[in-house]
């Protein structure tokens, strides 16, 4: 081997060995992280964060200002006093609870989505990749599937299942399966080509094996940044299912609940849009950001095409 | 290049074609009989068997997909359940303010995003560039409607300067029907512009870095010049090819924006329908939507030949 070959291998090892390191470094995804750990800590934590349960109202304590307090009355009957951090809506709930427990659904709805749709899309891709008989069949019926506008699709699934969070997420997942299963056929596609897949061939590995075994692995990395793409998404999906009445039934405090709830009196009490909204933006925000973070530092070939 | 076309027109049959079978089975397996809905709640059970053999519908699947086809072909949608008319007629009705709506649109978006793209790749690394793309992440995250209230509550409760909800058709005169389009219009650009602003700096970028920008510079050309017309002219592909596939953004924001603006178009139509479960009316309009970001995407296709004098086909 000569010495130049040598060095480039050392350079490699050297570059994986810093990954982690590397990521820390990178500026958006310390942002992208540390915003989306403090939002997945305000959402477990949501019962002691100063809230109430999110489904109490009270009339007297209707269409609040933010800051402003008044009574609640608890499941127990008790009347207790309250501040209305962030005003109150038109049922009298308490926009803060709402906005706080909203989170739980909407990082669940987030997290959910990205596993379900990158688990088929990994088989669907690694089938359409490595099984040539599948491919053409397959990729026809995800075409289909991309050709159809993924909020369309989502309304009207939902909307002919019963509107619940098993079905919103499934709903979403449909519309972001092809998308995955492009992604890992195209890379399965270069990679089976690879000198180590070849041996693994010609040593008999059983199809499965080489197919879960040798190429999956190599997939990974593509495979992390899309799924924190899908999680933002999925998040903006739901939300907007949900504001315009036909995603998660209106019991479940979702920011697009909420703000759904908020629209009719929009012009009187903007606090019951303002709130949810900041939190809904700022959630997609800290994804998206992490997701281009890991971009680059994983993916530098997709980095270099954006 | 005849034959490229031919094929190209081809290629999209198989794609609508299992559109067509995923929506119809979508919609067929819901649980729920359509004839029975058809027949109104005092229908006697006759009346409603008379109604299922009319519409096919004690057929099979196949046959009845079908019989769905072929009246496709002829441009029967069916009935609507819900507004008790042709579905063809309704979405005639409606059509208007969807297309004028996303017009505008990408002539907003593409007249603001291409210039931004260009300026950023022109000087990259520089305070334009990152905050162009701190603008397009920002323009990716934050939700349609949610930007709509904000524009909504600053542009036309607190300025004045639009009307808040509202749509003038066309006939009632250009002047108001723009006046009322305009921040729709801007709302639905702000993602379209931060997705083509990102790919036009990407390939402005990629192709200031060939040497015939190099030469075209030391022969002496204006900056301007180069930019347009060596740099811009050859990043021309890319930047045609995400319009086409940000049309699916498009299409999904419409149905947004017109909810929050009330502007009675396919999109508020599509909401409304699925809220009343009126499926004849929610099949005709996605196949449509389909249809058109299936045919603008095969235009775009075909549109290469005239950016890049290279591809033929």
């Amino acid at each position: 081997m000569n010495p130049q070959a040598l060095s480039v291998e050392s350079a490699n090892i050297a570059r994986r060995e810093n990954a982690w390191q590397r990521l820390q470094r990178h500026w958006s995804v310390r942002i992208g992280g540390v915003v989306l750990v403090l939002l997945v800590l305000v959402a477990l934590c949501a019962p002691w964060l100063g809230t109430v349960d999110p489904s109490l109202f009270d009339a007297a304590s209707r269409d609040l200002r933010p800051g402003q307090s008044g009574e609640i009355t608890t499941l127990e009957g008790e009347m207790i006093k309250h501040k209305f951090l962030m005003g109150s809506d038109s049922f009298g709930r308490d926009i803060y609870s709402r906005v706080i427990y909203g989170a739980r659904v909407s990082l669940l709805v987030g997290l959910a989505t990205a596993l379900l749709s990158l688990a088929f899309g990994i088989v669907f891709g690694l089938s359409a990749g490595y099984l040539r008989w599948l491919d053409g069949p397959l990729m026809r019926v995800m075409d289909g599937l991309m050709a159809i506008p993924a909020i369309l699709l989502a309304i009207t699934l939902v909307a002919m299942w019963r509107a619940s969070l098993v079905t919103v997420v499934v709903a979403i997942a449909i519309t972001e399966v092809p998308r995955v299963t492009r992604l890992v056929r195209a890379l399965v596609l270069s990679i089976r080509e690879e000198p180590y897949v070849e041996a693994a061939v010609s040593l008999g590995t059983p199809t499965l094996k080489i197919m879960f075994g040798h190429i999956l692995p190599n997939c990974i990395a593509p495979l992390i940044v899309q799924g924190t793409y899908i999680c933002a998404s999925a998040i903006l999906v739901e939300a907007i299912l949900s504001f315009l009445g036909v995603g998660l039934p209106p019991d479940i405090p979702t920011w697009g609940n909420i703000m759904s709830e908020g629209r009719v009196q929009f012009m009187a009490y903007p606090h019951n849009l303002f709130f949810p909204g900041v939190f809904l933006a700022l959630s997609v925000l800290a994804v998206n950001i992490l997701g281009d973070g890991l971009r680059d530092t994983l993916d530098p070939k997709m980095a270099k095409r954006l | 290049m005849y034959t490229f076309i031919a094929r190209r027109l081809l290629s999209t049959i198989p794609v609508l074609l299992v559109v067509a079978v995923l929506i119809f089975l979508m919609l067929r397996l819901t649980p729920g009989d359509p004839a029975a809905i058809l027949a109104g709640d005092a229908a006697s059970s006759e009346q409603i068997a008379q109604i299922r053999s009319s519409l096919g519908l004690d057929r099979s699947i196949p046959v009845q997909f079908g019989i769905w086809a072929g009246n496709l072909l002829q441009g029967e949608f069916g009935r609507s359940y819900f507004y008790k008319m042709e579905v063809t007629q309704l979405i005639a009705q409606r059509i208007e303010p969807t297309l004028a709506l996303a017009t505008l649109t990408i002539l907003i978006a593409v007249l603001v995003s291409v210039p931004l793209g260009v300026i950023a790749a022109w000087r990259f690394g520089g305070w334009f560039d990152r905050a162009l793309m701190g603008f397009s992440v920002l323009g990716f995250s934050v939700p349609v409607f949610v930007l709509a209230y904000i524009l909504i509550w600053i542009v036309s409760l607190k300025l004045g300067w639009f009307p808040v909800q509202g749509y003038k058709r066309l006939a009632d005169g250009f002047w108001p029907f723009l006046y009322h389009l305009v921040l729709p219009a801007i709302t639905l650009s702000v993602i379209y512009i931060a997705l083509i602003a990102r790919v036009t700096r990407a390939s402005v970028l990629e192709a200031l870095g060939e040497d015939y920008i190099r030469t075209a510079r030391a022969k002496g050309l204006p900056e301007a010049r180069v930019l347009m017309r060596h740099a811009l002219a050859n990043a021309a592909v890319p930047i045609a090819t995400v319009i086409g596939i940000g049309i699916a953004l498009l299409i999904g924001g419409v149905v947004v924006t017109e909810s929050v603006y009330a502007i009675p178009g396919l999109g508020r139509l599509t909401v409304d329908a699925v809220l009343a479960r009126d499926f004849p009316t929610v099949q005709a309009v996605i196949l449509l939507f389909s249809f058109a970001y299936v045919v603008i995407n095969l235009l775009v296709d075909l549109s290469y030949v005239v950016f890049d004098p290279r591809i033929r086909y």
